[in-house]
């Protein structure tokens, strides 16, 4: 299947967005389509995170629109925020993990706070942490974990509500190449079962060996496009 | 709902020593209001103890024909309220004196003549043993020609319930008071547990978790401060007072009248309202937090 057969499942269309006098987006327009592995590429400050942060609404736009499987960002009033994020799992470079809950807390939480049943949490919870490699530290505070091993976490509470996108900032920007390696690894596991993932990332490298589609922004504009595949 | 209470009790052992300060904040604004209340309940049932056995001792004029007397009584009669109407001779007046005077009953034999005029004694019905009915009744009759004096206790009743008042609007002020204090200790607790917690909060919203997800555990709390508070309040009264019945008590005599707790229906109030302390306070805390 080629990109132009694909829908697109977010539109960001003449998207502006200024922090005061100072513009972090200008004129972004761009399609991400649904089942892609999408990388948002370029140097710091060019509006990679402000991008991403768009899309879960974690900030406004100034001016232009974003619609987010069939709905117009803008639209959405504060108080519908929380269940327009449910269809986002959200992955940070610094992990935000509760540090005071443990490894199966923090990767429950999402199926809580949708009210999921405590019964089938539990076996969600195990069944997510299995498939992330943490079973074993299912009791352990984040303190006591390692970088590669809280970004694992990370990625399993970001999967916990089945969501539709999972959108990862900077996911590897801490972590050595071989735990970097098992978070890519991880959410190309995730694409593959169906979902939309999108990484803002400015390690070419990573991208190179990942493969997927990659769009370059710099200086807050979308300065290229293109498809590298998917290494053998 | 299991999730939100054990948050709920999490954050209370997290937070031990703000938490108790709260409660017993809470605790000595209930117990204060709760004391005014007491008095009002236990000075309002004395007084009604007092009025229930109240007459009106009309005094007549001497030489008032019994014409004039029967004419009088049907006149009081119609007076709204009115129960029972006795009339006392003087010789029966005089009798009655001899009798309360008992071993020094002789003092009344050195008498020249009967001092005491003829009286009515008048007692309302059950329905309107109450000052705002007694008062002008003994008013309308003063009015009534052949009437020499009207006696009803008005000057110190009337001061007991003058005093009365004056209380009952210092313990609105001072209920009014602890209130917006508790209010605001509780308001603060919650906004230390909110900014030790801020980072948790925004994780929070992150994963999609609705305000109310947020708001319910701090709410429980809130409400669950309130009642702790509140049953410590009004336990701590019950002890007190039924100490006080306890030291009183052998010098009271058995057929007066008794100090006795808040009605059940009137504590359960008072409860109910260091409850809401508490959710207001939350209410105040989150809305600043969130916003």
């Amino acid at each position: 299947m080629t990109y132009e057969d694909k829908s697109a499942i977010i539109q960001i269309l003449h998207v502006h967005k200024r922090y005061g006098p100072k513009s972090a987006l200008t004129d972004v327009s761009l399609d991400i389509f649904d089942n892609e592995f999408l990388f948002v590429s370029g140097p710091s400050g060019a509006g990679k995170s402000t991008l991403l942060k768009l899309l879960y609404l974690g900030e406004r736009v100034s001016s232009g629109y974003i619609v987010a499987d069939g709905l117009n960002l803008s639209r959405i009033s504060r108080r519908r925020i929380p269940f327009f994020r449910r269809k986002f799992g959200i992955v940070f470079q610094d992990y935000k993990l509760i540090p005071g809950k443990t490894v199966f807390e923090n990767v429950a939480l999402v199926a809580e706070a949708v009210g999921t049943r405590r019964s089938i949490i539990r076996k969600k919870v195990s069944s997510l942490l299995r498939t992330v490699g943490m079973e074993d530290r299912a009791g352990a505070l984040p303190p006591s974990l390692s970088g590669g091993e809280q970004q694992r976490v990370a990625v399993a509470r970001a999967m916990a509500g089945n969501p539709k996108i999972i959108v990862a900032d900077e996911p590897t920007a801490s972590l050595d190449p071989e735990s970097a390696g098992v978070i890519i690894r991880l959410l190309r596991q995730y694409q593959r079962l169906g979902a939309t993932v999108i990484i803002a990332t400015h390690d070419m490298e990573l991208i190179r060996s990942t493969g997927g589609r990659v769009v370059i922004l710099r200086d807050g504009r979308v300065e290229s496009c293109a498809v590298i595949a998917e290494p053998e | 709902m299991i999730y939100f209470i054990s948050r709920t009790l999490k954050d209370l052992r997290a937070n031990f020593f703000l938490n108790s300060v709260t409660v017993i904040t809470i605790a000595l604004a209930v117990l204060i209001f709760s004391a005014f209340t007491l008095l009002f309940v236990n000075a309002d049932a004395l007084l009604r103890f007092w009025l229930a056995d109240l007459r009106i001792m009309v005094y007549l004029k001497n030489g008032t024909t019994e014409a004039s007397i029967r004419e009088m009584q049907e006149k009081i009669r119609k007076i709204p309220g009115v129960g029972e109407i006795v009339f006392i001779p003087k010789a029966e007046a005089l009798e009655r004196f001899r009798k309360q005077l008992g071993p020094q009953a002789s003092l009344a034999d050195g008498l020249s003549r009967n001092p005491l005029p003829d009286a009515l004694e008048i007692q309302m019905d059950s329905a309107s043993q109450n000052w705002d009915a007694i008062e002008p009744a003994a008013e309308q009759i003063a009015a009534f020609p052949g009437v020499e004096d009207v006696e009803y206790g008005a000057q110190w009743l009337s001061k007991f319930i003058y005093i009365l008042h004056l209380f009952r609007l210092t313990a609105y002020a001072m209920g009014g008071l602890f209130f917006l204090a508790a209010v605001f200790f509780v308001a603060n607790t919650i906004r230390l547990v909110l900014y030790s917690r801020r980072e948790e909060i925004e994780i929070m919203r992150l994963v999609g978790a609705s305000d109310g997800f947020i708001k319910d555990p701090f709410y429980i709390q809130a409400l669950f401060m309130g009642m702790l508070g509140g049953l410590m309040g009004l336990g701590g009264l019950f002890c007190l007072l039924h100490f006080i019945v306890q030291s009183t008590g052998a010098w009271i005599p058995a057929d007066s009248f008794h100090l006795r707790f808040l009605p059940t229906q009137l504590a359960g109030v008072i409860l109910a309202g260091s409850m809401f302390v508490g959710w207001i306070g939350c209410f105040v805390s989150l809305r600043q937090f969130l916003k």
